[in-house]
């Protein structure tokens, strides 16, 4: 591990000024410390925030307010969010390990890095890594990688369930740095890689994530995520689907979808949403937008059986969260 | 570069350390207080050999810095006998011979004296959804599934 100063920073002003001058935030370092170990990561002075105020979980009148220090397990097991967002609940438990959970906080799973095995090995070649050297992904082995949002610079899932339901469910992310107070919706925090797959994100530096808004909707209580992986727990998805369903009568009002583990970035299925608004709610309309989902997929090498998966896992998601509340 | 101070409990006793802020709690226990019951299997977070109890939460202790814990109490596998009297979990791994090498055992029993403190051992299957953060590549699986069942139910 390349050498750092570490700095308990005791107040948010204190620790954006830090992070402007050249500092790098951490939290529970599930992610960050992983990969200084390497080598990938090599930051000259580590900020530590985990003192600051941002690890309340509180309910206002339209929704629930998640601090970005409060911990994934914290999350998981308080009782506002399993009453008014199940499916938090049902995606945070799917995520990691129980040790991780403990460890991890909200701000840090929605920017944590990709687990692309050429970002985390130095000789590769990585536009991420290392700009302009190349995406080893491509030709290599790619059976974890994205079919949607890629580019010829790169093809690396992003990797957090959370962030999938928090796309589906329209929630905020709340942003402090040092032009002040900002908000935009999660789905905005990402970037497509493009030819710049090293900008992962759009904040800007010394901006600090303090928390997590996510609305109440009507389709909150009819909502399930589905995650599909290669050993049953403690896995990254191959393919992922957060489902949210207002139904009435019979007939679907709403619908939020969103798939993991097949994009680059948390994949909002606006496409499918819009087809299944005044449709039955049946198996029949599950298997009609389905096809929507993987428009513009392109397959790797070793990935193209996630173009099937995908359609099958949104088909399932669906009749569960039908089936729900 | 720089060290800094830090002051823990482990195991009920207070220890201050200097320490260069680049050590993991994991190295910390191992290098610098000879507490080896602790064990670096992958370190990087994908095994669970480390895991110990910190403020009575479990967690894998290769991933994160000593540093960042000042004030902290910490439990580890040395931690838990009541003298020559073996925590309950502990006897039960003997019984149920839930080891072959014993490389993972003392992060198997960590993380299953939390998964019974966290009243996530109703069932078989929950036991080993709520353990899965712990690899056994002996495959004791069986026995392990089978202490923390006992254990559970002997405190019912």
């Amino acid at each position: 591990m390349t050498p750092f100063a570490y700095h308990a920073s005791p107040d948010e002003q204190d620790a954006i000024a830090s992070a402007v001058a050249g500092g790098r935030y951490i939290a529970g370092g599930t992610t960050l410390i992983d990969l200084m170990r390497e080598e990938v990561e090599e930051p000259k002075r580590l900020i530590d925030i985990n003192q600051l105020p941002l690890h309340d979980i509180r309910e206002t009148a339209d929704g629930l307010v998640i601090g970005a220090l409060a911990r994934m397990a914290e999350v998981a097991a308080h009782p506002a969010v399993a009453r008014m967002q199940p499916l938090l609940v049902e995606t945070l438990l799917e995520g990691a390990s129980p040790q991780l959970r403990n460890m991890a906080s909200i701000g840090g799973n929605l920017l944590q890095r990709v687990r692309c095995p050429y970002f985390r090995t130095l000789d590769a070649a990585c536009n991420k890594r290392r700009p302009g050297s190349g995406c080893a992904a491509i030709g290599g082995i790619n059976h974890n990688h994205a079919i949607l949002g890629t580019s010829d610079h790169c093809v690396a899932t992003h990797p957090s369930d959370l962030a999938v339901s928090l796309v589906a469910l329209g929630a905020v992310v709340r942003i402090r740095g040092p032009q002040g107070l900002r908000e935009f919706p999660v789905e905005a925090l990402y970037r497509l890689p493009g030819d710049t797959p090293h900008l992962e994100h759009t904040l800007s530096p010394g901006e600090l994530i303090v928390e997590v808004f996510v609305p109440y909707g009507p389709y909150a209580q009819r909502a399930r995520y589905l995650k599909v992986r290669d050993r049953a727990s403690y896995e990254f998805a191959l393919v992922s689907i957060a489902a949210a369903l207002e139904i009435d009568a019979g007939v679907v009002r709403q619908a939020r979808l969103a798939a993991g583990g097949v994009a680059t970035r948390p994949w909002r299925l606006a496409a499918c949403e819009a087809a299944l608004v005044g449709q039955p709610a049946s198996q029949a309309t599950w298997r009609k937008v389905a096809p929507l989902s993987v428009a513009g997929a392109r397959p790797l090498s070793g990935n193209g059986f996630k173009i099937e998966l995908l359609q099958r896992t949104l088909v399932r998601t669906l009749e569960l969260a039908g089936e729900a509340a | 570069m720089a060290t800094s101070e830090i002051e823990l409990t482990i195991n009920g006793h207070l220890q201050r350390l200097s320490l260069d802020p680049r050590t993991s709690l994991l190295d910390m226990l191992r290098e610098h207080l000879a507490l080896h019951g602790t064990k670096k299997g992958c370190d990087q977070g994908a095994c669970g050999a480390c895991t110990i109890l910190l403020d009575g939460k479990r967690i894998n202790s290769c991933l994160t810095l000593a540093v960042m814990h000042n004030g902290a109490h910490i439990t580890t596998i040395e931690g838990l006998a009541n003298g020559a009297e073996l925590h309950p979990l502990q006897a039960a791994f003997i019984e149920h011979d839930a080891f072959q090498c014993g490389y993972c055992t003392p992060g198997q029993i960590m993380s299953g004296v939390a998964c019974l403190a966290e009243g996530h051992a109703a069932s078989p299957e929950q036991i080993k959804a709520w353990m899965s953060g712990n690899i056994c590549r002996c495959g004791a699986y069986p026995g392990i599934v089978s202490a923390i069942t006992q254990t559970a139910n002997a405190s019912r």
